[in-house]
């Protein structure tokens, strides 16, 4: 079947580097299997109880990147127990004692220790970049142990992470003959920070691109890490309470604009205002703007400050910057091509002049022709300004909404949003994801599953009447991936008509909907290659053989391996 | 009277879609809503007017767990706003200073309404953590302790008097 000789072939596969593609290549004869698996550098996987480390070294012994996913996407919002799972230890474990030569390792919601993070410093030899993102379980002591350990270490990036600061010297731990940082992320960290030694490891790292620092780097110390890298293009502020006295202003200023590399800029952890335009000499050159930490900027700071930002491709703000606020974002940013737009105000009831509405929305949607990618936050919305969305960006990849109040309809005329989110589905064609709010009857299902053709996840909350809304989307939804639904009133039915989809599908979240310990056990009976995990906190109740009981939430991910043996006492695998 | 029985159904409307259907989405609205605010119980579910759907969705949202969906880390470290604050001039600024710190700050009582807040902001600004408070035992748990001098000049442990 080979006309070349594997060498040639292989070289051929290096240039190809999507994981999917790669997978498809390994599948059409058994010599490019072998060719490519052992040339392969980069595995993905999504979900890291579907795949044992075992089966992955096996296959793919010359790995130099692994990504790995843990818990699923609604324990962002609290709806996972803690100890539910996606421990990576067994994972470095393995790839160390098989001599792995593991150059970056990036985590997503996985349960990491300073064990953990330790063995990895110390077993390999060319580690170079550590990403973690909503990790937890780790401290200080973990990242001394990466610092100190990994001579060549590129990467460090903490993003969203509950680490326990044990305000220790972690930074300390760098050797002097450590100069090869080009990306250092901590902003996660809580506790005080030794500023000296941050910029003694700054002023020696000259590929040093990317510096996003916590909140206890204050303004000063800020213009003398700036000063020592100008070359910067991704830069995460830390804190500045006080307003600065003038001649610190102006050496702030003067620091900011000798960074003409930077392109991004993020943080903003305390703010007063007033500090805000010592950044307008840079303004014209990011693309890249995260301003959704800085609650204390008000709307009108922010927009002096956006109205400068002309080359903006993603913006994330908060809500505070209202519908004036992103009028203004739609004539500035022509570029634009991401927005996430977060809520201020998470604990109150309070009166909420500030948020923003569906006008914003349209507004954005007339102004930026380029968006894709868009995550909302919002108090209200219409069937009519989301019918106009859809007509203004057709080019959707991603359109997340989320209306605070659930089951809310639209304001002006009462009715579902079936129409509006129906609008959306039906014209953005290359729709890949979607998260929908509001209130939301069978029939907008009855559109996902006729439009949805290239959506892979679909997030689900407090919608729908009847089974036959599941239904529409596993029969219509052909490259469905991901499945989050929570108190909808989805039933056995729904979960049980066609098995066979899950096999095409990462995983399926149900957590308060319809479905029963007797539909579980039937489903985990005919699909011997599920893992259907019940998670059940309520003590009392584990053991319980009701099978009409309603399951509180259920987990379901196809998987080679079968039942993961770590699972928590309140996790029922059937 | 048996033939209005039947006209509903056979009725045309010139009505948008849908519009009928309020009375039955609204017990389908409670049904689903049962399961995410318990205390909605006890609410009655054979009224059918249209107005109870806005009263049956209460504006309660920080009830219910994971709602809105904003990640877990973003709810914990997002600055509350201190919009009382921002007027400076009204407020009571006290001179605040720590062992070992090389410069002393300045805060604002009014901004407070408590204790308890007034001890983590002091917390957020000196890097610290002050420990729990005992009326017994003053506070326990951490090296350092908050105090202030009163108009005798004396050394007063923070907590004990009443805010206001």
């Amino acid at each position: 079947m080979n006309y070349f000789p594997d060498e040639v072939i292989e070289h051929v596969f290096d240039s190809i580097d999507s994981h999917r593609d790669r997978n498809s290549i390994s599948l059409v004869c058994k010599s490019w299997h072998k060719i490519e698996r052992c040339s392969r550098r980069t595995v993905f996987i999504g979900n890291c109880y579907a795949i044992n480390p075992e089966r992955l070294i096996g296959r793919f012994p010359c790995l130099r990147s692994l990504t790995l996913k843990g818990k699923p996407h609604f324990a962002d919002f609290n709806l996972v127990p803690h100890e539910w799972g996606g421990f990576v230890h067994p994972w470095i474990d393995a790839l160390a004692r098989a001599r792995v030569g593991l150059e970056e390792l990036r985590l997503k919601r996985m349960v990491v220790s300073d064990e953990s993070l330790e063995l990895l410093s110390r077993s390999f030899v060319n580690f170079k970049s550590l990403v973690l993102v909503s990790c937890d379980g780790f401290t200080t002591d973990g990242l001394a142990s990466i610092a100190a350990n990994c001579r060549h270490l590129r990467e460090l990036d903490l993003q969203e992470n509950e680490i326990d600061d044990h305000r220790g010297q972690w930074l300390n731990c760098f050797p002097d003959t450590c100069t090869t940082l080009t990306l250092l992320n901590f902003a996660c960290l809580k506790g005080e920070t030794n500023l000296a030694a941050l910029e003694r490891l700054v002023a020696r790292s000259p590929n040093l691109k990317s510096l996003k620092l916590n909140r206890a780097v204050p303004l000063d110390a800020l213009t003398r890490l700036m000063s020592c890298a100008p070359q910067l293009v991704d830069l995460g502020v830390g804190s500045y309470e006080n307003e600065p006295d003038p001649e610190s202003f102006v050496k702030l200023m003067a620091a900011i604009k000798k960074c003409t590399s930077l392109r991004s800029l993020s943080g903003f952890l305390e703010v007063a205002p007033r500090c805000l335009p010592a950044f307008y000499p840079i303004c014209q050159n990011l693309i890249s703007l995260n301003l959704s930490y800085a609650a204390e900027i008000q709307g009108n700071h922010l927009i002096k400050l956006i109205q400068l930002c002309k080359r903006l491709q993603r913006l994330w703000i908060l809500d505070s910057i209202g519908d004036k606020g992103l009028e203004v974002v739609a004539t500035t940013c022509k570029e634009l091509q991401e927005l996430r737009v977060f809520p201020s105000d998470l604990h109150g009831e309070e009166d909420y002049n500030a948020a923003v509405t569906e006008v914003g929305l349209v507004a954005i949607s007339a102004g930026c022709p380029k968006l894709h990618s868009i995550l909302y936050f919002c108090k209200q919305m219409t069937n009519a300004a989301l019918i106009t969305v859809a007509q203004n960006c057709p080019n959707f990849i991603r359109f997340r909404l989320a209306i605070l109040e659930p089951n809310k309809p639209d304001h002006l005329t009462s009715q579902s949003l079936d129409e509006g989110f129906g609008a959306i589905v039906q014209a953005c064609k290359g729709l890949k994801r979607l998260s929908v709010s509001g209130l939301l009857t069978d029939k907008f299902f009855l559109y996902i599953g006729m439009y949805g053709e290239k959506l892979e996840m679909l997030s689900i909350a407090f919608a729908g009447d009847t089974d036959k809304g599941m239904l529409y989307v596993l029969n219509g939804c052909k490259k469905m991936r991901k499945l989050e639904i929570r108190d909808s009133p989805f039933g056995d039915a729904a979960l049980l008509t066609d098995v066979g989809k899950y096999k095409t599908m990462r995983s399926l979240w149900m957590s308060s909907c319809e479905v029963t310990l007797g539909g579980c056990k039937r489903l985990a009976q005919n699909a011997p290659w599920l893992n259907v995990e019940i998670i059940n906190e309520n003590e009392n109740n584990r053991n319980g053989e009701d099978e009409r009981e309603k399951v509180d939430k259920l987990y379901l991910y196809r998987t080679v391996v079968g039942t993961r043996k770590d699972a928590p006492p309140y996790v029922r695998i059937l | 009277m048996d033939e209005f029985v039947n006209l509903k159904a056979t009725e045309l409307r010139l009505g948008l879609p849908g519009t009928d259907n309020v009375c039955e989405e609204t017990e389908r609205v409670s049904c689903c809503n049962k399961r995410a605010l318990p205390d909605c119980d006890t609410e009655n579910e054979n009224e059918s007017s249209s107005k109870k759907k806005t009263e049956t969705s209460p504006p309660r949202k920080a009830q219910i767990v994971g709602w809105p969906p904003v990640r877990s880390y973003r709810k914990n470290n997002i600055q509350t706003k201190k919009n009382e604050c921002d007027h400076e001039g009204q407020g009571i600024y006290v001179k605040v200073s720590m062992d070992g710190a090389p410069y002393l700050r300045k805060i604002d009582l009014s901004c407070y309404k408590g204790y308890s807040e007034l001890l983590k902001a002091l917390e957020v600004m000196f890097k610290f953590s002050v420990g729990e408070y005992f009326e017994s035992e003053g506070y326990k748990g951490s090296e350092f302790v908050p105090t202030y001098e009163d108009k005798d000049g004396d050394w007063m442990l923070i907590g004990d008097v009443p805010w206001e």
